[in-house]
């Protein structure tokens, strides 16, 4: 549990009690909207921030004794970039690596490997400042794998990229979950957990709403398909009241309506029948996002 | 195409057990819990290469600038020796010792604030030291090293060139040349003294709203002007003089004019003066040490 006083008020309940263990090799997520709790959550399985009570264990030690130790053993990714501007990207990743105990000769050859890992071989001379979100972002990954970490933390490693940028990140996470490495990531994007998690947990308020496999999650809380029709915002919330008895459930976002059923395209045809015509609409697989939609009432992305 | 290589690392066991694990973190952690201070040294050196040229300027520049406009201008003017004790030295004499001293406290408001707000704000790269095997302590004391570093230079540039003003004006600048060096150390002092505390204050800010220029403006300047730099304390009115008894910069004037033309100071005033700045750096540094991991572990 994490508490943050605050003035004339109780004190604000960052993280209440999340319950949860991660196994050596494993790729788990931790999945919330902004203010969940992830990033502080994050910073308390990297030794970093102290817990207010509870109990942590992180590789088998205490951090709050072993603090150094254990973060000797991980790589860190965090949510905003904290290079050092005033180095280049070679420079950053060696000094980093002395920061391990690393002889400066090890540090060098481990900071050209990893700019080849990073794509980034020849920016190397380039100052920090001078790289885009994405570059810095990978250097970033890279910077935290300079001490071969058995447990790579990612918080949101991905926002602000460009979807060609996710691709190259995602490929080299996955070449790290195949050589045995733990990843333990934060994210509000639904494929990406998708695409990188072996288990997750749904987070909001700081409180656990559910855990599983991503499979497993959208089976239990979600239909297998969804029709999203659109009837132009003015007309959704009237309409969605029609459409109650369509699927096994009907969400009503500001855009759009969602009707969950087993069979998408069935909804749709019986909408047609009903006399109602739709300005949009489409059948998918349920996703995470639904999953979310259930349990919290609010999507990921506000 | 791009080839893709694997992730570079050593072999090593992909699924050990967690008896395993932890014994591997308990001998990582053995040299940077040592020798982290160092490592953030050596980080804070290297990133300092960036504005190198502007401290190399500035510890060769100001002491010229500051020493040849005395010399040139306001020793000229000023022909009548200054009373120390029962003699009495050339004007330059007596203000080289507290130039030098204010040239490292000058170090000291450099490197104490705006690197420690881009630490923790601007840039944020204490969460990257702190990320890694390194603690929030060793964050301090490297920060402290590096600036201490850059001081020790700033003050030894100072000295030299008093010396070398000496041998081209043909002056004696240094009437006591057995104890002047000690001028430098005693300048990191006082450096750290006015310098530490500052770092604490930079460390407990969360927002700049120009405190670091009010610290230059009344701070710093007043420090500069009242603590007996260009004349002797007493000269001051009474109610003024107090200035001179807080300041970092004084007491470390007077101990510097002890050690360059051998200024008489009776045994319990230096004990005083030394004292007094190694209370302010010792408690300063606490403080520091323990804002940083207040503010570090939230």
């Amino acid at each position: 549990m994490k508490s943050y006083p605050v003035k004339g008020k109780p004190d604000f309940l960052a993280v209440d009690g999340l319950d949860f263990e991660v196994a050596s090799g494993e790729s788990f997520g931790l999945l919330g909207p902004n203010g969940a709790g992830k990033s502080t959550t994050m910073r308390m399985i990297g030794a970093v921030s102290t817990r207010t009570s509870g109990e942590l264990e992180i590789l088998g030690l205490d951090p709050d004794r072993h603090g150094p130790e254990i973060r000797s053993r991980l790589g860190v990714v965090p949510q905003e970039d904290n290079l050092d501007g005033e180095l280049n990207a070679r420079e950053n990743l060696y000094v980093y690596g002395r920061y391990f105990g690393l002889p400066g000769r090890v540090c060098a050859q481990k900071a050209d490997e990893l700019l080849v890992f990073a794509q980034l071989e020849d920016k190397a001379k380039n100052k920090v400042d001078q790289l885009s979100g994405g570059m810095k972002r990978r250097l970033t990954i890279a910077r935290g794998l300079i001490n071969d970490p058995r447990i790579l933390l990612l918080d949101e490693p991905t926002t602000g990229l460009d979807p060609q940028a996710r691709h190259i990140l995602w490929d080299r996470l996955f070449r790290l979950k195949e050589r045995g490495t733990t990843l333990v990531l934060t994210t509000h994007y639904m494929d990406e957990a998708e695409q990188l998690c072996d288990r997750l947990v749904v987070v909001d308020k700081g409180r656990i709403m559910a855990q599983g496999t991503p499979a497993a999650l959208i089976r239990e809380h979600s239909s297998r398909e969804v029709a999203e029709v659109r009837f132009g915002s003015e007309h959704n919330e009237r309409i969605a009241r029609r459409l109650a008895g369509f699927g096994e459930r009907v969400e009503v976002l500001p855009d759009r309506i969602l009707v969950y059923a087993h069979d998408g395209e069935s909804v749709l045809a019986r909408i047609t029948e009903a006399g109602l015509q739709p300005l949009t609409s489409l059948v998918r697989r349920s996703s995470l996002e639904d999953v979310f939609l259930r349990l919290t009432g609010r999507s990921l992305i506000e | 195409m791009t080839t893709v290589r694997e992730a570079p690392g050593p072999e090593r066991r992909a699924h050990p057990s967690l008896d395993e694990l932890r014994a591997e973190a308990l001998a990582a952690g053995r040299r940077p819990r040592r020798f982290g201070s160092w490592y953030v040294t050596e980080h804070i050196l290297r990133a300092m290469r960036a504005y190198g040229w502007t401290i190399v300027v500035g510890a060769l520049g100001q002491p010229l600038v500051y020493l040849f406009g005395l010399a040139v201008g306001l020793a000229a003017l000023i022909r009548q020796e200054i009373p120390v004790g029962g003699g009495s030295v050339s004007y330059l004499v007596f203000v080289a010792p507290a130039l030098l001293m204010t040239a490292t406290i000058a170090v000291a408001s450099e490197e104490f604030t705006y690197p420690v707000m881009a630490g923790f704000k601007w840039r944020r790269y204490f969460y990257g030291f702190n990320a890694s095997a390194l603690s929030s302590p060793q964050i301090a004391n490297g920060v402290a090293i590096a600036a201490s570093a850059r001081m020790l230079f700033a003050g030894a540039a100072y000295y030299m060139f008093i010396w070398a003003f000496g041998a081209v004006f043909p002056l004696v600048t240094v009437p006591a040349p057995a104890t002047g060096w000690i001028a430098v150390p005693v300048g990191l002092l006082a450096g750290l003294a006015f310098g530490m505390p500052l770092m604490a204050y930079a460390a407990s800010l969360h927002e700049d709203r120009g405190q670091f220029a009010l610290v230059q403006r009344f701070v710093f300047m007043p420090m500069f002007l009242f603590s007996g730099t260009f004349y002797p304390l007493e000269t001051l009115p009474w109610w003024l003089q107090w200035i001179g008894w807080i300041s970092p910069l004084w007491h470390a004037t007077q101990v510097g004019r002890m050690a360059t033309f051998g200024a008489p100071v009776d045994g319990a005033l230096l004990a005083v003066h030394v004292g007094y700045l190694v209370l302010l750096a010792l408690g300063g540094y606490l403080l520091a040490r323990r804002i940083f991991t207040r503010r570090l572990a939230r």
